[in-house]
């Protein structure tokens, strides 16, 4: 085991990818020279050359595209979009490109392209650098969306999209690349389509995803404090959604609180809701709630965009309503 | 012989009208050439013909609307003899045996209307299955949720409470019941202490003649109708209360009310614990057989707990019996507004002068608490005096 | 323009009538495609190629077995040239299991993996970064291909055109940029639509070697594209093609053409790609009544039967509606 930053695991990852297959090859802006807006794939370049860490212009959905169109055609591109608030410009491509050939053609063609993108606020950005956006991408069938949430993800889900015949997209919470954690350089890929229950407990279940992750423990730790055991589950990757583990949890608590970062209205925490309405009605002694953004485009000023946000403490609120 | 049909010029057209026809019956016809125009939802479309030939017939007047796929115009293709009639052609539905397949597995499973019941109970699923399970009435559970939404813990604690009651029902019911009265007992008797200026009597009545006829009389009676020696206690008091009519009354108002009628209550200890004294009603004027009964229905309703309150208020006297626990005499507090209590003790056998003679007598030592707000001493004394003279003569009660 | 040169070189006579023919064959599949549209076979939306087919035939010479195609909505042509089976594009119109691709597509989505003819793409401009993508691979295997992109002039406003071109030329991609430019993106004409209507300067500005050729003449297309293949094929980055042509039909089935007059259709119309073709090889000598006869009756032929083929074609079980969404 060894002890690495999330960006370090990341960068694990490309550079045993590209290592092991010579088909594997980045593209993105300034992943090259710059070494990579969030330092990911620094030291790459140098390592591994022009050909295989390739910068771009400022064209997302030409580089989007073109990782189309090489992936179709033998290779597998890592594409990185700095961050999903400029993959608006590309989401034709994505849309009906990536996620549809395949279907479009009758099964001839797949497209193993990977897509990594930095997501979600909190580091005073302001509105047009600060969506959450994953929830607009799981709603696509054709695609996969993983959100990992722990530095052992970071890695584990990055090699186990490298092992997929189809576009998976992943979403890496910008304020979760300095985190630190333990890292099995020996672990394979992780599994796709599983959530993980990240802390047990029996009066409320928490799910979760990404950049949430942290305040969830931090919220589910305060609640302790007061006698609410809350059982935490890390989704891990939003299509595939994993709802058996989330409502084996519910059959247990009977209560679940979704936390997400995305606006309220429409956002994936409603799916889960509506899968855990659908799935586990009978086992609900209380209405699922959610704890999303509030409906604004994200402010500038800290304390704002605090309110703005989903914190430890709205969580604890939520969840000590259901108990009263 | 080629049909010429409205066609299907955009992706939802479902009609098309007929503007003008650009060939005439007689007309050479080549394909591409532009043989109608057509009105859409959109604009007016040149539509060319697919065939070579002349123009037969026209069957579709300009200014007509028609559904896509009817025939419009017959056109003899080169080597055809000409048309005797005109054909009969329903529309055909364009692209009829193109059209797919129902489907036969249903994307989405059909769904099958179960109209609730009225009722509208604000309740959690998770409350509603467990009500079910362990049969709690859902009318009887208060919700502890918002808005009273019952939830798990409702259901659970309203079961807990059916078990308790099933379970130890009476000690539960009874303790609630039993602390009731005693309440009511002790502000009637600190009220009685507190208002009332007792004074207490007594004297002690040889009851060898009463018992003596009582034995006699019961021989007479069937087991079921045999008087108790009680009832003649209770008449006993009621005839007295005729010559002595200002123990019958209540004290109200700072006075005394004499009462019409005699309505003597009798003391009855309920087994758990506890007392009531319901009334006898007109006691005096009951035979002694009416009076058994009588007597046996309010206690058997006394310790039932199903008295009226009305028998409970009317007494206008009140008779304490204690005899059979081994009192001799009982000094006791008056239930207001009465205005006395009388008391019997055990009977004993007791040395008594008879004569000159020392005998052997059945003796009972009956009390006399009185109001001396209401009465005094002498006319206690009278009343004590003529119970015993009454209980001499049993067999005029 | 290199026109006149390219028309006083004599084909070979063979190659003239494979030329004809193909021009002719795309002709009559269009027709008859228009004539199964108004009869309700072939549903949703129908975008056909009369008056282009000397692009598709001409440009098509130059594109090998191992070379691949990204194409638009208005893909008949290319696809009948390069060779994907006329049946199974009859029957992907009708919907038909038996379709290039099982009917999930329909006239919009030809895809053929096997001939690399990478569809069919819906949204315009959208083919362009696709193209760049496969030559990309082509580029990064060190395998000597060209990819051909298709699209319209369009294509040309969208954004997607200049950073796609943009990035062929940065990278020295292998793509040989071919836009056909019939004057109308719809029913907006060049002149309302672009500030400047010199589509090959347009490329030009992005470094990218381009030229302009009469799209009606297969010849002129033909010589066009063949250096320009070569050149692509020379890793020496990409070349663009502006072929000048005009589709004598609507945009689409629904189309009244408001947006241009009859007179104009008709002038454009006298430069019929086949017809002008079928004159010069009568000229030649290359070219008889009875070859003519010969033609139309075995593409009437081939017509008709892909006509059956897709009549008896199976419809996809409904149950299968969700293969194919994922690989797995």
């Amino acid at each position: 085991m060894k002890r690495m930053t999330y960006r370090e695991a990341v960068r694990s990852a490309l550079r045993e990818a590209l290592q092991n297959d010579p088909r594997v090859f980045i593209m993105g802006e300034d992943v090259g020279r710059y070494g990579g807006y969030y330092a990911v794939t620094h030291g790459l370049l140098e390592e591994f050359g022009p050909e295989r860490v390739r910068d771009t212009p400022l064209s997302e959905a030409a580089y989007v595209g073109a990782g189309i169109g090489a992936a179709v055609n033998g290779m597998r591109p890592i594409v990185e979009v700095t961050t999903i608030n400029f993959s608006l410009l590309a989401l034709d491509q994505i849309l009906n490109s990536a996620a549809t050939i395949r279907y479009m053609s009758g099964g001839q063609i797949n497209i193993p392209l990977v897509v990594r993108m930095a997501t979600g606020a909190g580091r005073q950005l302001a509105a047009q650098h600060s969506h959450s956006l994953e929830g607009w991408y799981a709603h696509i069938p054709g695609i996969s969306v993983l959100t990992p949430a722990t530095v052992a993800d970071g890695r584990g889900l990055l090699l186990a999209a490298l092992n997929e015949p189809d576009p998976v997209f992943i979403f890496e919470h910008a304020t979760l690349y300095p985190l630190e954690g333990e890292v099995d350089e020996d672990a394979g890929p992780a599994k796709i389509g599983e959530a993980t229950v990240r802390r047990t407990g029996n009066h409320v279940t928490l799910v979760t995803y990404g950049g949430s992750l942290g305040k969830t423990m931090e919220a589910a730790g305060q609640l302790a404090d007061e006698g609410i055991e809350a059982e935490v589950i890390d989704l891990r990757s939003l299509r595939p959604l994993d709802t058996a583990t989330i409502l084996a949890s519910v059959e247990k608590t009977h209560r679940a609180v979704v936390v997400d970062e995305a606006w309220r209205t429409g956002s994936f925490a409603a799916e889960v809701g509506a899968q855990i309405m659908e799935g586990g009605f009978d086992l609900l002694d209380w209405p699922v709630q959610r704890v999303c953004s509030a409906e604004v485009p994200m402010p500038y000023a800290k304390h704002m965009e605090d309110a703005a946000l989903p914190q430890a403490s709205t969580i604890v609120q939520v969840v000590k309503e259901m108990f009263q | 012989m080629a049909e010429f049909r409205m066609p299907i010029l955009g992706a939802d057209m479902k009609a098309g009208k007929l503007v003008a026809w650009r060939k005439q019956p007689g007309d050479q016809v080549h394909r591409g050439d532009i043989i109608a125009d057509v009105e859409t939802d959109k604009a007016v479309i040149e539509v060319e013909a697919f065939v070579d030939g002349v123009l037969e017939r026209t069957l579709v007047e300009p200014g007509e609307t028609v559904p896509v796929g009817t025939i419009l115009a017959i056109i003899r293709l080169e080597g055809e003899p000409a048309l005797a009639e005109m054909p009969a052609g329903p529309p055909v539905e364009a692209g009829a045996p193109t059209v797919a397949p129902h489907p036969t597995v249903p994307v989405q499973p059909p769904v099958r209307l179960r109209v609730p019941e009225a009722g509208g109970v604000r309740i959690s699923p998770l409350a509603r299955n467990l009500a079910a399970k362990l049969g709690v009435d859902l009318a009887t559970v208060t919700g502890t949720g918002p808005g009273g939404r019952i939830q798990q813990r409702d259901i659970e604690q309203a079961s807990a409470a059916m078990a308790r009651r099933a379970s130890a029902a009476p000690s539960e019911e009874v303790a609630d019941r039993q602390m009731r009265m005693r309440q009511a007992i002790a502000a009637a008797m600190a009220r009685s202490h507190r208002d009332i200026p007792h004074f207490h009597l007594f004297t002690t009545i040889d009851m060898s003649r009463a018992l003596a006829w009582l034995a006699k009389e019961n021989e007479t009676r069937s087991v079921a109708d045999r008087l108790l020696y009680a009832i003649l206690l209770i008449k006993a008091v009621a005839c007295a209360l005729r010559e002595v009519p200002e123990l019958n009354a209540v004290w109200e108002d700072d006075r005394v009310s004499l009462k019409p009628d005699i309505h003597v209550g009798v003391a009855i200890v309920l087994r758990e614990g506890g007392l009531v004294a319901p009334a006898l009603h007109l006691t005096d004027r009951q035979g002694l057989g009416d009076l058994m009964r009588d007597f046996r229905d309010v206690v058997q309703r006394a310790r039932a707990g199903s008295l009226r309150s009305s028998e409970l208020s009317d007494p206008t006297i009140t008779i304490t019996n204690l005899g059979e626990l081994g009192v001799e005499a009982v000094f006791g507090l008056i239930y207001p507004p009465q205005v006395a209590l009388v008391g019997f003790g055990k009977i004993v056998e007791r040395p008594w002068s008879v004569d000159g003679q020392i005998v052997s007598r059945p003796l009972v030592t009956a009390t006399l608490a009185a109001d001396h707000r209401a009465l005094d001493g002498f006319r206690g004394s009278v009343f004590l005096a003529t119970i015993d003279r009454l209980l001499q003569e049993p067999d005029k009660l | 323009m290199t026109t006149e040169h390219a028309s006083l070189r004599r084909p070979e006579r063979d190659h003239a009538l494979a030329l004809l023919g193909e021009m002719l064959r795309i002709r009559r599949f269009e027709d008859k495609a228009a004539e199964l549209y108004q009869a309700g076979k072939i549903r949703g939306f129908l975008h056909l190629y009369d008056g282009e087919e000397a692009v598709a035939v001409g440009a098509m010479q130059s594109i090998a077995a191992d070379d691949s195609i990204v194409s638009t909505y208005r893909e008949h042509g290319h696809a009948l040239v390069r060779g994907l089976p006329l049946d199974c594009l009859m029957a992907e119109m009708y919907g038909k299991a038996n379709g290039c691709s099982r009917g999930r597509g329909g006239s919009m989505h030809f895809f053929d993996a096997s001939r690399r003819f990478y569809g069919g793409h819906g949204i315009v401009g959208s083919g362009l970064p696709f193209a760049v993508g496969l030559a990309m691979a082509d580029k990064l295997r060190d395998e000597k291909h060209v990819t051909a992109c298709l699209f319209g002039d369009g294509a040309v406003a969208e954004g997607i055109f200049h950073e796609s071109l943009n990035l062929a030329a940065l990278w020295k991609l292998p793509v040989l940029f071919l836009c056909e430019n019939n004057l109308y993106a719809m029913g907006t004409g060049i002149e309302r639509a672009l500030s400047e209507t010199d589509i090959a300067l347009k490329a030009r500005s992005y470094a990218i070697p381009a030229e302009a050729v009469d799209g009606m003449d297969v010849l002129a297309v033909e010589a066009s594209a063949r250096r320009a293949a070569d050149a692509v094929r020379q890793g020496k980055g990409p070349v663009f093609l502006e072929a000048r042509t005009y589709r004598f039909r609507g945009h689409s089935m629904a189309d009244p053409q408001l947006y241009r007059g009859k007179e104009e259709v008709a002038e454009w119309m006298k430069r019929d790609p086949i017809t002008n073709f079928e004159e010069r090889l009568r000229d030649w000598g290359f070219l008889s009544d009875s070859d003519v006869r010969d033609m139309e009756g075995s593409i009437s032929a081939e017509i008709d039967a892909a006509v059956a083929f897709a009549e008896a074609g199976p419809w996809e079980p409904v149950e299968d509606l969700t293969r194919y969404v994922t690989s797995r």
